[in-house]
């Protein structure tokens, strides 16, 4: 049991007159939100009509659906290098690498899933991307009827960057001029961190 | 037939068909506005799509309720659960009954009344009837064999029992100022044609404010509206008295509750704001006994009550719930004392024959208030038990350890 020289006894604060009668501050209240009432009946509320009206969106900084994007030759511009699936914090991206039938590199991605019900939309992945091979789109309405169906593979993935390209245009399609596995002068963005 | 339909009987049966009608249309229309009104005053549009403004949105919601599925669960009391919601339908529907709708229609040579029907008690009969809306709410709570269910119609049952007193007591207060329980002869007293100081109708409002207001008070109680909606409070009780209603049993909880919260306004309309009187309306006045004279009339009622059930949504979307222990202290150690005060005040007043003088009524009203608001101010909660020992705690002391005590 507490001690009563412990205790610290700290009286409620006393009402006055009016705040114990309830009426003067019921009707202040009253008056606030009638204020707002006339508010919404004479000037437009910010609520945005969805379907027949959209918010307008910062294409360059929304984070939507993933999308794989292609190089100028339109291949995967991904080189499986498990970065993205290393970074992500959901686990949502699943690779299978296999080696490259191309000159400029050295693997590329036979399977690459996302599960996007997964996702959490953190952009992880596409800042751990050395080649800006994923990146997240401004699309934000997927929708699909069973789970297996919201896990994009490969195919879809793309063709999500078929679709969002002249929206979003790839950042730097330079990337994809490897000039050779290994050789990193024609690396835009390696040379440029490089430098740096 | 012609016969039957000019009869005071006739006329009867073709109004209530109508005002059931009406209130069923309106109920509908008043969840509908009540979601508008909550929008706006959240800054928001509100049901806006089904429709042009989203007034189709209440038949939608009828159709949605009809062709839900109707779950009655296997453990509640059937024959008491499939009863509850209607008899608490009924009981919104029937109270209608007395409300004195549109003063009197010459018809041919008879003078008939637009009320379906006009018993001396009218009064007597639509607060009985009202409270045994309260039967609905328990025998659903019961029925439902849920603990929150029960706990909503517990608390729906002591609401009702202390708001019931404060209420009677008002209406007392009327009842004796118009010396009469028939409502068509209390609407008539206040359409005295001799205004005081040329402008205020007779209207028992500027008689008694206060009584008006406590009247208004437990309406709001007796219709368990917020801020006294603990028997429905969801964040408590799920959804209290009806968690376990689905369909269209809910539907008439729904709609039973907002016939409740119209009957309260045409019952205030009636007894404190002169009923279809308006001052000003040549029509709404008591000797326009013509058929368009009667409909602006009834015009004028619904305009009052459509004001009052504005207010009380406003109200609603103001106000936070009370909690159980507060709702309790507010009727028993407010609202009763001062309606007993002005139940004193009103034989006071009718013995001294200055029942319908509104100085007399009024300096009594001032009196009442300013003793009150001295009781209010002077009266302190006092600390008792235990705590009454302890050493009180100096808020605008600097704190110190000393002032603690210290762990010693």
């Amino acid at each position: 049991m507490i001690r009563d020289e412990d205790i610290l006894l700290i009286e409620e604060p006393q009402l006055g007159a009016a705040e114990k009668l309830f009426l003067p501050q019921i009707l202040d209240g009253m008056k606030v939100t009638l204020e707002h009432l006339g508010k919404s009946l004479f000037k437009k509320p910010l609520t945005v009509q969805y379907p027949e009206e959209q918010r307008e969106i910062n294409v360059e900084n929304y984070r939507g659906v993933h999308r794989l994007n292609r190089d100028e030759k339109g291949r995967v511009a991904c080189v499986a290098c498990f970065m993205c699936s290393t970074a992500c914090p959901a686990h949502c991206i699943h690779i299978e690498a296999e080696e490259s039938p191309w000159e400029d590199r050295e693997k590329y991605p036979v399977k690459f899933d996302i599960d996007e019900l997964r996702c959490i939309y953190c952009g992880m992945c596409s800042e751990a991307c050395p080649v800006d091979a994923i990146e997240l789109t401004p699309d934000y309405d997927l929708v699909g009827r069973t789970r297996e169906e919201l896990i994009l593979d490969k195919e879809e993935l793309l063709s999500i960057f078929d679709a969002t390209k002249d929206i979003k245009p790839r950042k730097n399609p330079r990337i994809t001029g490897y000039a050779g596995t290994g050789n990193r002068q024609g690396d835009a963005t390696a040379g440029g961190k490089a430098q740096a | 037939m012609i016969d039957f339909l000019t009869s005071q009987f006739g006329v009867s049966v073709v109004l209530a068909v109508v005002v059931v009608v009406a209130i069923l249309g309106a109920t509908a229309y008043c969840i509908y506005f009540e979601r508008k009104i909550a929008g706006w005053i959240q800054d928001r549009y509100g049901p806006n799509r089904v429709g042009p403004l989203g007034l189709l949105q209440p038949i939608a919601d009828g159709a949605k309720f009809l062709f839900k599925e109707d779950v009655v669960p296997h453990h509640v009391d059937k024959v008491i659960f499939v009863l509850a919601p209607a008899l608490v339908f009924l009981v919104a529907m029937i109270t209608f009954v007395a409300i004195p709708w549109g003063g009197q229609w010459q018809l041919g040579d008879t003078l008939i009344n637009v009320q379906v029907a006009n018993p001396d008690i009218g009064l007597l009969y639509i607060v009985g009837i009202a409270s045994l809306g309260v039967y609905g709410v328990v025998l659903g709570g019961w029925a439902s064999n849920n603990k929150y269910s029960f706990f909503g119609a517990i608390r729906a049952t002591a609401q009702m029992l202390s708001y019931e007193i404060p209420m009677g007591l008002c209406i007392l207060v009327i009842v004796m100022t118009m010396g009469t329980l028939r409502l068509e002869t209390i609407t008539a007293l206040q359409t005295d044609p001799h205004y005081w100081l040329g402008f205020i109708p007779q209207w028992n409002v500027f008689l008694h404010p206060l009584a008006f207001v406590i009247l208004f008070i437990t309406t709001l109680a007796e219709t368990n509206r917020a801020p006294f909606d603990l028997a429905e409070a969801e964040q408590e009780l799920v959804g209290g008295f009806h968690t376990e209603y689905s369909a269209l049993k809910f539907g008439m909880f729904f709609l039973a509750e907002y016939a409740h919260i119209m009957v309260g306004g045409a019952f205030i309309a009636v007894l404190f704001l002169g009923g279809w009187h308006f001052p000003g309306i040549p029509w709404a006045q008591p000797e326009a006994t013509q058929w368009y004279a009667v409909v602006a009339k009834m015009l004028v009622l619904c305009g009052k009550i459509v004001a009052f059930v504005f207010v009380i949504m406003w109200i609603r979307w103001t106000l936070p719930r009370f909690r159980f222990d507060q709702l309790m202290r507010l009727a028993w150690k407010g609202l009763i004392p001062i309606t007993l005060a002005l139940f004193v005040l009103s034989t006071v007043l009718v013995y001294t024959g200055h029942h319908r003088s509104p100085l007399w009524a009024l300096s009594g009203n001032t009196f009442i208030l300013l003793v009150v608001l001295v009781a209010a101010g002077t009266s302190r909660k006092t600390i008792t038990g235990r705590q009454a020992n302890l050493v009180r705690f100096d808020r605008d002391a600097t704190p110190t350890v000393a002032s603690w005590g210290g762990m010693s």
